[in-house]
């Protein structure tokens, strides 16, 4: 066994141009997590202002929600990179049998109350 | 550092080596003993459920202790006997037969069994507290909450929070290990089987277990912290239970039959001499299966109310699954089909297993036409369907799988006379009891009730369906005298293949060393081993060279962990007792401790330990 074990993954293994891929990556991920809450913070914001139409604030809102679902999906979870088949096959997965279900819940439940 | 922890294990006691174990190899009999002992628990709750329905107007139990033996019989048998069941021969076989020295994270492997392991044990100890629960294995509300069950549904809740948790990380574990520990050549579509069934049944478990986290979670916000989720009175909904539970509930009938499918595509080509007829096809069908069984869950739901479209669309739905089921069926027949058939316990079971599956398949279908079921639900006729697929499916299964891996797991064979025995008695048993209640099902015997009155022409066919259970008793009675009597008589198994198989584990010495392939194997086809004794030497080819294997330290903190969700749920429990005698929230804070101090705890660095070259070449020698 190595003595490289007990050090952080960067220092014993990665090659120059591995650490420089790494800290790109991790400055997309703060630039993007700050684009996140940006967004939120919009989203909240057009709803408890009253200068705001709601008929402009749902349509609205849906659309940073969108936004935001595929900058999650492909920033954060990381779908972009390649090399990721396996967990981007579950993510689709996931969504494949999850969009039907939550459709038929909504349009089940939605129409009678017991 | 890591010059520490590379000195050998030390001798440790039998008890304590059990407790710590990160060995997948011993996991898996330590799935096996917990398995098959809240097995013999549901199997004689079963029995009692028998003996008061034998004659009409029996008071040889009460209604409530009755409501209270079918809910743990059916909650106990699915969650807490046939799933770890399935983990024992999962956790056994997929290491071996992808080429694997463990499972990705032994760690993990060992947390999901303790864990696991003490929420079924939180269920159990309902029993002791006010009464299990009663409101059956589905907890429909508005039975389930407060207003109607006792504390055992707290039980019911917390118990399958904790042991569902278990299960879910496990099955992460498999996902896992099969992606990325298979040894080289051995790609996806070289995958024994039985792989292949084990990575759809997790991934299943990964999509279908936390939908019922979700409900249980709401189900106790309602029960112990006063919410109103399911309170139509408060403007809860009281379907969303039944919506929530099926989600989970119809993936789960093929958690546990898949697995089944997998033994039985291993079991019947080893014992036909035979490669499995259309391998790739077996492999869609798999996954075709576990796509549409998350697209019928409403077939559970006809009668609620819903309304003609949604049922005949989820009506439609279900009979597909009849399709790519279809295709196993007959991919087994072909595989059998000019074999050289051998008939051994085994191939009883996983040859009988075809037919009787055929016929809960059949029956499925009926059920699934939606205005007949207003007819057959809720009646016997769906207890029987059930019992078709579970006993006749799925203990059929996985008994083929104990006869076939035992010699491999404990080093000799079971005997054949009990066996047979077992297998005909059991057979015999299992069709008396359930074959009959399909007809009392059609004449209108409802299920879930605890008596019924004389001369409407049940009497006969209940009594005919208890005798059969007695039958079904013994047989599982004698599999028990078999397991202690061929570990005194049996002989000794030295060779590496006892059955003349083909998959990666039976390339492996017996008794198997602890690193299980002293070099991993190369593969070269479907079916390795068989390749290699027909193609090559007889022996695998190796990987790479001989050289030290890194092997994981054992730990007592899976334990740990699983003991302190314990006390929390318990505790979470105690909110709602009349008098505890400790305060609850003392109790909660325990475990609560005792859960992240062990995580924490986990946190330090544990590189494991090397086993050199040397002892290595010296264990194989040893074991030839
Ligand atoms: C071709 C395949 C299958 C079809 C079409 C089918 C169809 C159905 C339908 C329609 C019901 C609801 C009956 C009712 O309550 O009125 C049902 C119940 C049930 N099925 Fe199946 N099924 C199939 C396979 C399976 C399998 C493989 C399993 C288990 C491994 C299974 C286990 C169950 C259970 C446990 C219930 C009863 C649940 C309860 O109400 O407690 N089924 N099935
Ligand atoms: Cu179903």
């Amino acid at each position: 066994m190595s003595d490289e074990m007990s050090k952080p993954f960067p220092k014993s293994a990665m090659t120059e141009d591995e650490r420089y891929e790494l800290k790109r990556e991790t400055r997309i991920q703060v630039i993007s997590f700050a684009f996140m809450i940006g967004l939120t913070i919009m989203s909240f914001l057009s709803v408890s202002t009253e200068t705001i139409v709601t008929g402009f604030a749902i349509p609205f809102i849906l659309l940073l929600g969108a936004v935001q679902f595929f900058l999650q999906l492909f920033y954060f979870m990381h779908l972009k990179d390649k090399d990721h088949g396996w967990p981007n096959t579950f993510f689709t997965t996931g969504l494949v049998l999850m969009t039907p279900m939550l459709i038929a819940l909504i349009l089940l439940l939605g129409v009678t109350k017991w | 550092m890591a010059t520490a922890t590379m000195t050998a294990k030390k001798e440790k006691s039998v008890l304590w080596d059990w407790l710590t174990t990160v060995d997948h190899k011993k996991l898996a009999i330590l799935y096996l003993v917990a398995g098959t002992l809240f097995f013999v628990k549901a199997g004689v709750m079963a029995l009692f459920i028998r003996i008061q329905l034998m004659i009409p107007e029996n008071d040889f139990m009460t209604g409530q202790v009755f409501n209270e033996l079918i809910t743990m019989h059916g909650t106990i048998m699915l969650f807490l006997a046939v799933t770890p069941l399935i983990f024992g021969f999962m956790n056994f076989a997929i290491p071996l037969q992808i080429g694997a020295r463990d499972v990705a994270f032994p760690f993990i492997n060992a947390l999901g069994f303790w864990i696991f392991f003490f929420g079924g044990l939180l269920l159990s100890v309902s029993w002791f507290f006010g009464g299990a629960p009663d409101a059956g294995w589905t907890a429909y509300v508005p039975l389930s909450t407060r207003e109607f069950a006792g504390s055992g549904m707290d039980f019911y809740a917390l118990g399958l929070q904790v042991s569902g948790f278990g299960t879910l990380i496990s099955a992460i574990n498999f996902i896992v290990t099969i992606i990325n520990m298979r040894a080289p050549g051995m790609t996806m579509m070289r995958m024994p089987l039985f792989c292949w069934t084990g990575l759809v049944t997790s991934i299943l478990i990964v999509f279908a277990f936390t939908p019922l986290a979700a409900g249980l979670a709401l189900l106790m916000l309602d029960r112990i912290f006063s919410g109103q989720f399911f309170l139509p009175d408060m403007g809860g909904n009281a379907i969303l239970w039944a919506h929530i539970f099926w989600i989970f509930g119809h993936p789960e009938v093929y958690i546990l039959v898949l697995p089944a499918f997998g033994i039985i595509s291993e079991v019947v080509p080893a014992f036909s001499h035979k490669r499995l007829f259309g391998y790739t096809a077996m492999v869609f069908a798999t996954i075709v299966i576990a796509f549409l069984s998350f697209m019928v869950w409403v077939h559970h739901m006809f009668t609620i109310g819903i309304g003609p479209i949604t049922n005949s669309v989820f009506a439609l739905a279900t009979m597909t699954i009849a399709v790519p089921t279809g295709i196993k069926i007959f991919n087994w027949l072909f595989t059998m089909w000019g074999g050289k058939l051998v008939f051994n316990t085994a191939m009883l079971c996983a040859a009988s297993f075809v037919p009787t599956f055929v016929l809960g398949g059949i029956t499925g279908v009926m059920l699934s036409m939606a205005p007949v079921d207003y007819l057959y639900h809720d009646t016997y006729f769906v207890v029987a369907h059930f019992h078709y697929i579970i006993v006749g499916g799925i203990v059929f299964g996985l008994l083929a799988g104990l006869y076939y891996w035992y010699p491999k797991m404990f080093g000799h064979k079971l005997n054949e006379t009990l066996g047979k025995i077992m297998f005909w008695s059991l057979y015999i048993g299992f069709h008396l009891t359930f074959f009959i209640q399909h007809i009392l099902g059609l004449i209108g015997m409802q299920r879930r009730v605890y008596t019924y009155l004389g001369g409407q022409g049940f009497d006969m066919m209940n009594l005919v369906s208890s005798i059969g259970s007695f039958v079904m008793g013994a047989a599982i009675v004698v599999l028990v005298i078999n397991i202690v009597y061929s570990a005194y008589t049996s002989e000794r198994i030295t060779v590496r293949d006892p059955w003349d198989a083909r998959t990666l584990e039976w390339s492996t010495p017996t008794p198997i060393p602890e690193y299980n392939f002293a070099q991993t194997p190369q593969v070269r086809s479907l079916d390795p081993w068989f390749y290699e004794k027909v193609h090559g030497d007889g022996t695998m080819k190796p990987a790479e060279p001989m050289g030290d294997i890194h092997m994981p330290n054992g730990s007592i903190l899976p334990f740990m962990i699983g003991l302190g969700l314990f006390i929390w749920g318990f505790g979470m429990i105690m909110l709602n007792m009349d008098n505890p005698i400790i305060p609850p929230a003392i109790v909660i804070g325990v475990g609560f401790v005792i859960t992240f101090g062990m995580m924490v705890l986990h946190s330090k660095e544990d590189h494991g330990y090397h086993i050199p070259v040397d002892e290595v070449k010296k264990i194989e020698k040893g074991v030839g």
